[in-house]
């Protein structure tokens, strides 16, 4: 086919480069202007080059943050999808049952970041919240406000409480498109129940799996609401995660430069992990 | 292999299914032979895959009792029965190789690693797929994938049956072909009982040895394709096999005349009509005669399908079909003759024998 050369044609592509640039690119180019500058107000600015990027790899802060958000990454995701999964093979495949699990899964996700935090919040604490109070009651020396270890349980749980539907929903689309034929070859292929997840319903499962680790990765390294309004990154620095130091440092202490170099850090590790892990997936998945 | 006894087996999907028209399945009582080919024939939802999975296990009949050799099965899960089955839609276990595919009833069995490997060879050769063996199952089309499945049927050495349920929906033309020739010919070398279900009259036809046609729930007919060609026992029969299926045409009988509006039609002799009922003239467009003389037609159009002409006419007002060969020309003032070979008689559906007792063929 013969094709028409018309040059004007590029203004068609303009609104939409309009519109990446100024809730893209110019906000980008903003922070990667902080990032090799410094300044000390008066809006006067002195080229600092790689000053901030160097300052922040060797900073003990932020290597202790990244690892403690890489926990907690790990953790939400060794409990979330086993559970996710698990639920998902025994919610009903018809009948009455289905749109009931459906609503109250997706309950969860309807409910607002800080809402959840402030829920989670009352929940925990030793005076009026129930949890908190009742694990007192029995006996139990709970309270995420002191105890490091009692604010990460907190906010693995709230998070596995928030999220576990995602997981849930996503196996459940899974399963449900698997043909009838599938489970009745494998009884007549005389395949045992484990059997019958391990060779027929993981296999199906698996793209939405990728999908589902990949979402809940991102969404658990870039965490931010709901601990910064359960424990405010405390007790200490104990759930002080990535983006919770970022804004500490952006708007707390309004150190702009180092902030903006630490942003770009983190997207591009957040890149990077997220390029591994869909790589390593499907090329599993391929072989 | 096994014969397969079905006694009085009846089934309805709802548990307190009393009337005739709550049962997928009515009544069937019948049996299959050691080592038969059947079809079971008929439209979608005539009872036919519900049948097949009574038979399988993976449906539990509402009434009546399944013999695999005289044993009573109707309790055994699928696994015990032991039965092989194909399904519309290719199942294979995608994340597996082929010969693992092949290998996985064995495994499930407990079969020890070296008797494996004996029968998952000697049947990879069967099914022609040696070459795939180390290949993942999920690269295959479709009509590889099929064979796999037929392939986890046959490396049990013991199945009683082999089951298929319309296997070659989803298979190009020219394969189907390919597939059921061997098919018949993994038939004739090795003896399975086989149970096709389809309704494909040209796949049951060439299949099978003998055709079990279903309809609304209930066999109609079991027969040779000759049979079912000549002598259909229902309209249905007549109507779903052959193409155009049989012309059905009400009459009123005298003696050995059929009257059809204010025609008479010569019949070969005199049905034992029981005067009950509705009465039609059955006869396939193969023995309609077009020529200058006999019952006038009004010509509606004709089809030409190559080798031969699909005549559509009105013979006192009713539709009916003939065929003429490639040369034939319809004459200018057509009228049609019926051969008295293909003249079959029906009373209220159920054909009746002519000249002899009336009763069912």
């Amino acid at each position: 086919m013969e094709k028409t050369w018309n040059n004007r044609a590029w203004f068609m592509v303009l609104p939409v480069l309009v519109l990446v640039a100024f809730s893209a690119v110019i906000p980008l180019m903003t922070v990667v202007n902080y990032s090799v500058q410094d300044t000390f107000g008066n809006n006067e600015f002195f080229w600092a080059g790689s000053e901030w990027f160097q300052e922040m790899l060797t900073s003990a802060r932020f290597w202790e943050a990244f690892w403690r958000n890489l926990a907690f990454s790990g953790i939400i995701l060794a409990i979330e999808i086993p559970l996710g999964i698990f639920i998902a093979l025994n919610m009903p495949k018809s009948g009455w049952g289905v749109p009931v699990c459906l609503v109250l899964m997706a309950l969860p996700l309807l409910i607002p970041w800080n809402v959840v935090g402030t829920i989670w919040q009352v929940f925990g604490r030793i005076d009026i919240g129930l949890l908190g109070y009742g694990l007192n009651a029995f006996g139990l020396d709970y309270n995420y406000v002191n105890d490091p270890i009692d604010a990460w349980a907190t906010v693995v749980i709230m998070d596995v409480w928030h999220w576990t539907s995602l997981v849930v929903l996503l196996c459940y689309a899974g399963l449900v498109s698997i043909p009838d034929a599938y489970y009745q070859a494998a009884k007549i292929d005389g395949a045992s129940r484990w059997a019958v997840f391990r060779y027929i319903q993981l296999p199906k499962m698996n793209r939405v799996l990728l999908i589902a680790v990949l979402l809940r990765f991102m969404d658990s390294f870039m965490i931010y609401t709901e601990p910064f309004v359960v424990t405010g990154g405390g007790p200490g620095n104990s759930t002080t995660f990535l983006s919770i130091d970022l804004v500490k440092m952006a708007i707390g202490q309004f150190d702009l430069g180092p902030a903006a170099a630490m942003s770009i850090i983190y997207f591009l590790i957040i890149l990077l992990l997220s390029w591994v892990f869909y790589t390593v997936m499907t090329n599993y998945d391929a072989e | 292999m096994a014969r397969i006894d079905l006694d009085h087996i009846r089934h309805a999907y709802s548990p307190n299914a009393t009337k005739p028209e709550d049962f997928a399945l009515k009544e069937v009582h019948h049996t299959f032979e050691d080592g038969g080919a059947y079809a079971l024939l008929g439209p979608s939802g005539c009872g036919k895959t519900t049948l097949l999975n009574i038979i399988s296990g993976l449906l539990h009949p509402s009434h009546g009792k399944l013999l695999f050799n005289g044993r009573d099965v109707t309790n055994l899960s699928t696994q015990e029965r032991n039965i092989a089955q194909v399904f519309q839609f290719p199942v294979i276990y995608d994340t597996m190789t082929v010969y693992d595919n092949l290998a996985f009833p064995l495994r499930n069995r407990g079969v020890p690693e070296s008797e494996v490997d004996r029968k998952v060879r000697e049947i990879i050769k069967m099914i022609d797929l040696e070459s795939w063996a180390k290949r993942r199952a999920r690269g295959l089309t479709a009509d590889q994938k099929q064979k796999i499945s037929l392939g986890r049927g046959l490396v049990r050495s013991d199945v009683n049956a082999i089951l298929f349920d319309e296997p070659l929906t989803v298979i190009d033309p020219h394969m189907k072909w390919v597939l059921r020739s061997q098919l018949k010919q993994l038939h004739r070398q090795f003896g399975y009982t086989m149970v096709y279900v389809t309704h494909d009259q040209t796949e049951a036809l060439t299949f099978a040895d003998r055709v079990v046609v279903m309809y609304d729930g209930q066999i109609v007919q079991i027969g040779t394709p000759a049979e079912l060609f000549e002598k259909p026992s229902h309209t249905f029969v007549g109507y779903f096999i052959g193409s155009p299926g049989m012309n059905v045409l009400p009459v009123t009988v005298e003696g050995t005349r059929a009257k059809l509006g204010g025609q008479i039609i010569e019949l070969p002799g005199a049905p034992a009509a029981d005067g009950q009922g509705q009465v039609e003239l059955g006869i396939r467009p193969e023995y309609v005669r077009v020529g200058s003389e006999g019952i006038p037609v009004q010509i509606r159009k004709v089809e030409d399908i190559g080798r031969h002409k699909v005549v559509r006419a009105a013979i006192e007002g009713k539709e009916i079909a003939a065929i003429l060969t490639e040369d034939e020309e319809l004459p200018a003032n057509p009228h049609v003759r019926f051969d008295p070979a293909g003249i079959n008689l029906y009373a209220n559906s159920w054909r009746v024998n002519v000249a002899e007792t009336g009763r069912r063929a």
